[in-house]
C-alpha cells in the first residue's frame, strides 16, 4: 500500500510519512533522537532563517541583514535554490521544511534532518559535551532581550559597535578544552545581575593604581606576570579583565562567547554530521521502497535529488570549490556498513576491528564519538580514496612550483590521509593566536602572540583591522607579534606605532 | 514523537529589521549610488527602485585568517594524470580552481561586489533623506482633518475598557464612609458604654443592660456591613477629548523658463531639477500644493503633465513669471494662512530691462511673503545679467534667499541637496 500517489503534499499525509520514517528510525535502527518539531514555512521565511544563521530567535545586527540582502538577491535572481533543510540542534530539534517542495523532497528532509541530524546532535560527543540543546531556545530569547534593552538604554550605535567586534573575534571565544557549564536562560538572568555588580569590583581590584599600604619590602617584589599562562579564548580575557568596559558590554562578549561556544562542534563536525544525515535519508527512504510503501517515480525522483547532493565534482572541473562535505560524509559512511558486511582482504588488513562486525553499532559508534579530523584519520579507506582519486598537493612558497605529494596508490594511502585529516583540524586552519601578556602595573598594553605553524603569515590586511576590534575592547595599546621558532617575523598594534624623525 | 507545525502564517518579515540597519549602515554606499542613478535614468522612470553594488571590501567582517605563504598541503579529488613526485608550476594568484589555489580565497574578501537591490519606496527615502523645506513655520487650523485624542478628565458615564480604577475605588471608599459614619459613631459609643459595664460588679441590671447594648451593637454592624463595597454610582471613566491639530499648509511655485534660448540640455536638466522637487514635495509633505509655471515672454500656470512634458519656446521675461506668481498668491494663498515657497530654473538669459525688474519684484513683493525662494540656473557657461542682480538679494536675505548653478545632470542631485538640506537654526 502506497503512503501517497502524486506529488502534492498535505498535512495528514506529512504526518503518515513522519510516522512510517520515525517507525523504520526508531524500532528497526534504533536510533536515539529528541523529539521533532517540523515547521512548514515559506520560502521568504526560509531566506529569514538563512540569515539568521539558522536560529529561530536571533538579536539585530546589520550582518544579519548583509546576508539576507545577498541571499534574497541571489534567489531572485534565480542564481541559486535555497536549502531545502534547515535543522536547529535544540531539544525539541527543529526542523524547517520549504512549502515549495514535493512530497519526495519533504520525505527526505524529514529522514534526513528529523533523523539523521537530529540524532547526530543528541550522540555525538561533541555536542554532547558543548551544547546543551534543552536550554539554546530560551537562551537565545534572553541574549536578543538582553541586546535590544542594552540597545534603548545605550543606543543602537554603541551596541552595534560592540558587537561587530565581538564578531570579529567570535572564532577565538571558544574554549576548546575546558567543558562549560549549561546555559539556561533562568539562570543566566539572575547570575547576569550578580556579575554586572562582582565583576566590576573585581575589575577595578585588577587595576587598582593606588598602592596599598603594605610594608615596603613586599613592594619592591617582581610584579606578578599577567595572565599567568596564555589564555587562549580572547573574548573570554576580554569580558573579565578589560578594564574599562561597561558591565553591559561584558555581558554582550559573553552572549556572542556562547554562541561561538554553541556553533563550535557543528564547525567541527560538517563532513560527519552530513554524512550521517545522509545515510540515514538514503537508508530509511530505500526502507519504504523495500516495504512498497512509496511508488517508483517517488524513489526516481529522490535517487536524483540524493545523486545531486552527494556528487563530488572532480578539481577540474570550473564549478569546483573543495570537498563536498556530504559527498565525502556519505561515502564514508556507506563504505563502513560496506567494510562491516562484505569486507575484503584490504580491508581486513587495514580496519581489523570493525571487518565484518555490526554495521549499525559500528557507524553508531563511529558517529558518537569521532569529530571530522579523527574520523578521516580513522575510517578513510583506501578504496575510498581511489573511488575520490585523491591527490595531496605539497605548496611551499620558497619554490615557483607545487609538489604532488601523494595520490591514490599504495604508498600514497596514509599520507592521503592524513593531510585530508589535517584539512578538517580547526586548530591548524585557524592561526594559533593567544594573549600572552597584559601590562597590568604599567602602561596597559594588552600584548597577542601569533604562533606560526609551517611559516604560514597572517593575512595583513584583515590582522590590522581585528586589531582594531580589539582595540575597541581593551581601549588601550594592542600589540600582535607573529613568532616562529622564537623570533618574532611580523609585527602589528593599534594604535599604529607613530614614527619619530 | 513528532509536531507538525503550519508557520506559513507567521511573519515572513524577521530580517526587516536587519535589513535597515545593514541600508543605515552603508548609507553613503547608497547614496552615492542613487545619486548616479538620478542623473542617469530618464525623467520618466525617476520612481524606481535601483540596484545598489558596493566593493566588497568594504562591508567585510574581518578574522584573523591566514595569508598566502608558507607551507600548506591540500587534498584534491579526481587526479587524472599526477603521479607521486609531479612538479606543476604554480598558478597564478586565485586563477580559477587549479591545485594549489590554497583556501585563502574562501574568507569572502575577494575584490568582486557585492549586489543587491532596493525597492521604490527605499530608493525615495534615499534620495530625500535628511532634506526638508526650510523655514516651515507658520501652521494653520486646518479643516477636519488631523485630530488628536486628549485627556479630558474624569467622568461618571463611559465604557468599561475606560474605567478609572483607582478613581472608582476612591469613590467607593468616600460613599462608605460618609454613609456609615453616623452609624459607626453610634457603635463606638455603645462599645464604649459595654466596656464601662464590664469593669462594674455582676448585677441583673448589668447583665440585662449588656444583652441590650450587644444586640444593638450587632444590629448595627450588619448595617455597616449591607453598605456595598463597589456599587455603580462610584465607577468613574477616563474621558478623551478629540482635538484638532493644526498643520503647516505649504505652496510650492515653481518657475521654469522655456525660451528660445535654453536649448534641449538645459530645459531637460531644468525638468530633472523640478521633478526631484516635486517627488520630494510629493513623499514628505502631506499638505503641500503644487503651482506650476512656465514663462517665455508671458507666463502661463500650467499642469503638472504639461509642465513636463509639452514643448513651447519663445523669447524670455523672467518677471512676468514673477508677476503671475505674485497674483496668485494674492488670489488664492493667503500669507497668514500658507507657507509659500518658489523655485525658479533659468539660463539666466533675460531681456535687458526686465532683470533690475525681476530684483525688485522678488524683493519687494515676493520675499516678504515667501518663506524660501531659491533659483538655479542651468548655464554652463558664464553668467548673465539676472545672475548679478540676484546675488545681491541673496547678501541682502541669506536665510530666505539660495541660488545656484547646474552645469550638468551630475550637479541636479547634489545642488538640490544643498538647497534643501536640513538647517539646524530654525
Amino acid at each position: 500500500m502506497f503512503l501517497s500517489e502524486g506529488s502534492d503534499w498535505d498535512f495528514e499525509l506529512l504526518a503518515r510519512y513522519d510516522e512510517a520514517i520515525a517507525d523504520l528510525a526508531h524500532n528497526k535502527y534504533g536510533l536515539d533522537t529528541y523529539p521533532n518539531q517540523i515547521e512548514v514555512i515559506s520560502s521568504e521565511q526560509m531566506m529569514d532563517a538563512y540569515s539568521s544563521v539558522g536560529m529561530p530567535v536571533g538579536y539585530n545586527h546589520w550582518s544579519f541583514g548583509k546576508q539576507f540582502v545577498e541571499v534574497e538577491g541571489r534567489y531572485r535572481r534565480g542564481h541559486m535554490g535555497l536549502a531545502y533543510e534547515i535543522v536547529i540542534n535544540s531539544d525539541p530539534c527543529i526542523a524547517y521544511l520549504m512549502e515549495e517542495n514535493n512530497i519526495t523532497m519533504q520525505a527526505l528532509v524529514i529522514a534526513h534532518a528529523s533523523y539523521g541530524h537530529n540524532s547526530f546532535f543528541k550522540n555525538n560527543y561533541l555536542f554532547k559535551t558543548w551544547t546543551d540543546a534543552s536550554s539554546i531556545i530560551d537562551y537565545l530569547v534572553f541574549a536578543r532581550n538582553y541586546i535590544a534593552d542594552c540597545e534603548q538604554r545605550h543606543g543602537v550605535k554603541a551596541v552595534e559597535e560592540t558587537l561587530d567586534s565581538c564578531h570579529a573575534l567570535m572564532n577565538y571565544g571558544v574554549d576548546r578544552y575546558k567543558r562549560p557549564s549549561p546555559i539556561s536562560a533562568v539562570e543566566e538572568k539572575r547570575r547576569q545581575r550578580e556579575r554586572e555588580a562582582s565583576l566590576q569590583k573585581q575589575i577595578s581590584e585588577l587595576w587598582r593604581t593606588f598602592p596599598q599600604l603594605q610594608p615596603a619590602v613586599q613592594l619592591r617584589e617582581e610584579p606578578p606576570h599577567f595572565p599567568a599562562e596564555p589564555q587562549e579564548n580572547l573574548l573570554y580575557f576580554l569580558e573579565k579583565n578589560a578594564p574599562l568596559l561597561a558591565p553591559w558590554q561584558r555581558e554582550i562578549i559573553r552572549i556572542v562567547r556562547k554562541m561561538a561556544q554553541y556553533f563550535y562542534p557543528q564547525r567541527q563536525t560538517k563532513v560527519m554530521n552530513e554524512g550521517w544525515a545522509c545515510l540515514w535519508h538514503y537508508t530509511l527512504l530505500n526502507d519504504l521502497y523495500d516495504q512498497g510503501k512509496v511508488t517508483d517515480g517517488f524513489m526516481l525522483e529522490f535517487l536524483q535529488n540524493h545523486s545531486q547532493v552527494i556528487y563530488q565534482p572532480p578539481f577540474t572541473a570550473p564549478f569546483y570549490s573543495g570537498m563536498n562535505p556530504y559527498a565525502l560524509g556519505f561515502n564514508m559512511f556507506q563504505d563502513i556498513r560496506r567494510i562491516c558486511e562484505t569486507p575484503d582482504d584490504e580491508d581486513r588488513e587495514w580496519f581489523p576491528e570493525i571487518a565484518g562486525s555490526d554495521w549499525l553499532s559500528t557507524v553508531k559508534f563511529a558517529m558518537e564519538s569521532f569529530k571530522d579530523e579523527s574520523f578521516i584519520q580513522q575510517f578513510l579507506s583506501p578504496r575510498l580514496i581511489r573511488h575520490f582519486k585523491f591527490f595531496q598537493i605539497a605548496d611551499d612558497d620558497r619554490n615557483d612550483y607545487v609538489e604532488v605529494g601523494a595520490i591514490h596508490n599504495e604508498q600514497g594511502y596514509r599520507k592521503v590521509r592524513d593531510a585530508l585529516a589535517e584539512q578538517y583540524n580547526l586548530s591548524i586552519q585557524e592561526p594559533n593566536i593567544q594573549v600572552v601578556n597584559a601590562n597590568v602595573h604599567g602602561d596597559r598594553t594588552l600584548t597577542l602572540r601569533h604562533q606560526r605553524s609551517s611559516g604560514r603569515p597572517l593575512d595583513e590586511n584583515s590582522a590590522q583591522e581585528v586589531l582594531r576590534h580589539l582595540h575597541r575592547l581593551w581601549q588601550f595599546e594592542v600589540r600582535l607579534e607573529s613568532v616562529e621558532h622564537g623570533s618574532v617575523l611580523n609585527e602589528f598594534s593599534m594604535p599604529p606605532p607613530t614614527v619619530i624623525s | 514523537m513528532s509536531y507538525i507545525i503550519d508557520r506559513r502564517l507567521n511573519d515572513k518579515r524577521k530580517s526587516t529589521v536587519n535589513r535597515q540597519r545593514f541600508l543605515r549602515r552603508y548609507r553613503s554606499h547608497i547614496r552615492d549610488a542613487v545619486n548616479d542613478a538620478v542623473s542617469r535614468r530618464s525623467i520618466k522612470d525617476m520612481e524606481q527602485g535601483e540596484r545598489i553594488s558596493i566593493p566588497r571590501k568594504d562591508l567585510s567582517e574581518p578574522i584573523f585568517h591566514h595569508g598566502p605563504g608558507g607551507q600548506r598541503s591540500i587534498v584534491h579529488p579526481g587526479n587524472q594524470e599526477f603521479h607521486q613526485g609531479d612538479r606543476i608550476r604554480r598558478p597564478d594568484g586565485g586563477g580559477g580552481g587549479g591545485p594549489g589555489e590554497g583556501q585563502a580565497s574562501d574568507q569572502g574578501e575577494g575584490n568582486d561586489e557585492f549586489a543587491f537591490e532596493i525597492d521604490k519606496q527605499e530608493f525615495l527615502n534615499f534620495l530625500f533623506e535628511d532634506l526638508e523645506l526650510p523655514n516651515l513655520l507658520k501652521r494653520h487650523l486646518e479643516g477636519a482633518q488631523i485630530f488628536q485624542h486628549r485627556h479630558g478628565g474624569i467622568v461618571s458615564q463611559g465604557m468599561p475598557a475606560k474605567i478609572n480604577i483607582v478613581r472608582s475605588m476612591r469613590q467607593a471608599s468616600m460613599r462608605r464612609r460618609a454613609l456609615t459614619a453616623a452609624t459607626r459613631k453610634k457603635i463606638r459609643t455603645l462599645k464604649a458604654e459595654r466596656d464601662a459595664l464590664l469593669e462594674q460588679d455582676q448585677s441583673p441590671q448589668r447583665q440585662a443592660r449588656l444583652q441590650e447594648l450587644d444586640e444593638q451593637i450587632a444590629r448595627l454592624e450588619r448595617r455597616v456591613e449591607r453598605i456595598p463595597f463597589l456599587d455603580t454610582v462610584d465607577l468613574r471613566y477616563n474621558h478623551h477629548v478629540k482635538v484638532p491639530v493644526p498643520v503647516s499648509r505649504a505652496v510650492m511655485f515653481c518657475i521654469m523658463d522655456v525660451s528660445g534660448s535654453m536649448n534641449q540640455d538645459m530645459k531637460d536638466l531644468a525638468k530633472r531639477f523640478f521633478l526631484l522637487l516635486y517627488l520630494f514635495l510629493e513623499r514628505n509633505y502631506e499638505h503641500i500644493e503644487v503651482v506650476f509655471i512656465r514663462h517665455h515672454t508671458s507666463a502661463k500656470e500650467v499642469n503638472e503633465e504639461e509642465f513636463f512634458y509639452s514643448r513651447e519656446t519663445g523669447g524670455t521675461i523672467v518677471s512676468s513669471a514673477l508677476k503671475l506668481t505674485r497674483d496668485i498668491i494674492n488670489e488664492r494663498y493667503p500669507v497668514d494662512q500658507w507657507n509659500l515657497y518658489a523655485a525658479q530654473a533659468s539660463d539666466g538669459d533675460n531681456w535687458n530691462d526686465d532683470s533690475p525688474a525681476c530684483a525688485k519684484l522678488i524683493e519687494d513683493e515676493l520675499l516678504p511673503k515667501l518663506q524660501y525662494f531659491s533659483y538655479v540656473e542651468v548655464m554652463p557657461r558664464a553668467h548673465q545679467a539676472l545672475w548679478d542682480h540676484y546675488q545681491n538679494i541673496m547678501q541682502r536675505h541669506p536665510s530666505a534667499f539660495s541660488m545656484a548653478q547646474i552645469d550638468e545632470p551630475g550637479e541636479i542631485y547634489p545642488v538640490f541637496r544643498e538647497l534643501f538640506k536640513k538647517r539646524m537654526e530654525t
